[in-house]
């Protein structure tokens, strides 16, 4: 049995997934918090938000984030990748820091605009 | 032309509150605004948000901070919006006919510049360790969260290797994520309240997600380091926040970040004479954002502290179309007195309810309905009402299946339901269901 707090909504519930019997969900008080549970139990994933150098004087970081969650087991490795790059402007929000991040669909992107 | 007239409206702030309202005063008919800015950039601490989360309610999809004042920021385009960036408002000075604002800036000097009407969008900062008055050596290492977020995800510094972390509001909450994720241990997130002050969502996916344990009803009572900090003293609190003694735990840090509460930041409107609201900190102001002073409105968390700035922005269009109307139709003098003398009704709380905004409502004024925010003192886990009362006579009542002081609630009062209040006050309580 795995325990979760629900945040589909600010209500809170606390959920029980049963592992062992099909991840069955109690503790929920609606559907959305069963679908959240399950997947927490199954395969929890994140997006990820960071911040990497930039070749600016005017903005030494640029943020970025992945624009797909991504599992969460592969935080700190994901993490890691981005300390080996350095953009050089202009950026735009959108542009692909690092593609397809361990093979996958999901890429860091840039989530602000630097001109200069 | 006459110097109030430099602009219908001046926009004080361009973070969330500033923006939405300057869009929405726009869209509404004004056309010369300003917006006054102190940073080098428009966007406000959204910018420093690196985090993802924004926007569920607005823009319908989950956004980052820079990326939610993107969106504003890109809907300026063509607005014909005057911007002043790294331009600091050094006084707001009401009048009769219009208001003065001083501003200072690097490029431009010292200048003064008048207006119809004013949008207060200044927002809020931090507590301090001096607010809360934590003993100890001063050693450096002490940040607010907010003032780490800005080293770490804006100037690209790392602030500090062994984390204690004191508040669980959202700020602290967050930054115990992004020191973990930057190669910094946190080892503890400290909490004097009996609950949590963040958001639900935050405590898992900030706090759970890296295994960093929350101490309820826990503080800080000792800080310690020559240079640098070396190690803090956290203990229970009883029921009245004292200390307990024999219950102390020793961690060894480097670094203490403060997430214990934002302040509005109205030095600008005590000084212009605005009337304050001491369960806020922010202005008093009525149905439409408008404060004490007829023509200068406040919006955003200057007004009061949300949690969302979907909020934030929803509540500024409000503002912001409640500034051009007054230009608009009040800024005749003969229809400005009229408007000043409209009777209003103030919303009264009692002991479950720590604040309302509006804390005013003129009936006369209200089109259709007005949405009325507010607080709850204590965490609801169970349903309740919320009664509205003039005298003994229920005006109107919501059902909420759970409440708690972290989530900011509203509701929405009807103009016939107004209309039935007889007295000069109504009064907002929660109440269990019987």
């Amino acid at each position: 049995m795995k325990e979760y707090i629900c945040i589909v909504c600010p209500r809170g519930c606390h959920l029980a997934v049963d592992d062992e019997n099909d991840y069955a969900v109690t503790g929920n008080a609606c559907l959305r918090g069963a679908a959240y549970g399950r997947e927490e139990a199954m395969h929890p994933t994140r997006v990820v938000t960071s911040s990497v150098r930039v070749r600016s004087r005017k903005h030494p970081r640029c943020s970025v984030k992945t624009d797909i969650a991504i599992d969460k087991s592969d935080i700190a490795k994901a993490m890691l990748l981005l300390d080996d790059v350095e953009l050089i402007p202009p950026v735009r929000r959108g542009d692909i820091v690092i593609a397809s991040l361990f093979g996958s669909e999901a890429n860091f992107i840039a989530t602000r605009d630097i001109d200069e | 032309m006459k110097m109030y007239d430099d602009y219908e409206l001046i926009v004080i702030g361009g973070g969330p509150a500033g923006l939405g309202a300057a869009l929405s005063a726009r869209e509404h008919g004004l056309e010369r605004i300003l917006i006054v800015e102190r940073d080098v950039e428009l966007g406000g601490i959204l910018n420093q948000c690196i985090h993802n989360g924004f926007g569920l309610h607005y823009f319908g999809e989950e956004l980052t901070g820079p990326e939610y004042a993107a969106r504003l920021i890109d809907r300026l385009e063509g607005q014909a919006i005057d911007v002043l960036c790294d331009t600091m408002v050094l006084e707001l000075i009401p009048g009769e006919q219009g208001h003065t604002v001083r501003l200072m800036s690097m490029a431009e000097g010292y200048r003064s510049v008048g207006s119809r009407a004013v949008i207060l969008a200044m927002g809020c900062r931090e507590r301090t360790r001096g607010a809360i008055q934590i003993p100890g050596t001063r050693a450096s290492g002490v940040f607010t969260a907010g003032t780490a977020q800005r080293y770490v995800n804006i100037e690209g510094y790392m602030v500090g290797k062994r984390v204690i972390i004191l508040g669980s509001g959202d700020i602290g909450l967050i930054m115990a994520r992004r020191m973990v994720l930057e190669g910094a241990t946190v080892l503890a997130c400290v909490e004097i309240m009996p609950h949590s002050g963040g958001l639900t969502r935050n405590i898992v996916q900030c706090l759970q997600d890296f295994d960093i344990p929350l101490y309820l009803s826990h503080t800080i009572t000792k800080i310690e380091g020559r240079q640098r900090v070396e190690k803090v003293t956290v203990q229970e609190v009883d029921d009245h926040f004292n200390p307990i003694d024999g219950t102390e735990i020793v961690f060894d840090v480097d670094t203490v970040l403060l997430s214990v509460g934002l302040i509005p930041e109205n030095e600008l409107s005590r000084a212009a004479g605005v009337e304050m609201d001491p369960k806020t900190s922010g202005p008093i102001v009525f149905e439409n954002g408008e404060t004490s002073v007829s023509g200068i409105f406040a919006c955003g968390n200057v007004l009061h502290v949300h949690d969302l700035v979907d909020y934030v922005t929803t509540e500024s269009e409000g503002a912001g179309k409640a500034a051009a109307e007054y230009v608009l139709r009040c800024a005749h003098t003969s229809h400005k007195r009229t408007c000043e003398k409209t009777p209003y009704i103030s919303l009264v709380k009692d002991e479950t309810v720590t604040y309302t905004v509006p804390q005013r409502i003129r009936v006369q004024c209200v089109d259709d309905h007005v949405r009325v925010f507010f607080r709850v003192k204590t965490p609801y886990k169970t349903p309740r009402r919320i009664v509205f009362r003039d005298g003994d006579r229920v005006i109107a009542s919501f059902r909420r299946p759970y409440m708690t002081p972290g989530e900011m609630e509203h509701v929405t009062l009807k103009r016939e339901q107004l209309d039935e209040v007889l007295g000069d006050e109504l009064t907002i309580s929660v109440e269990e269901i019987r």
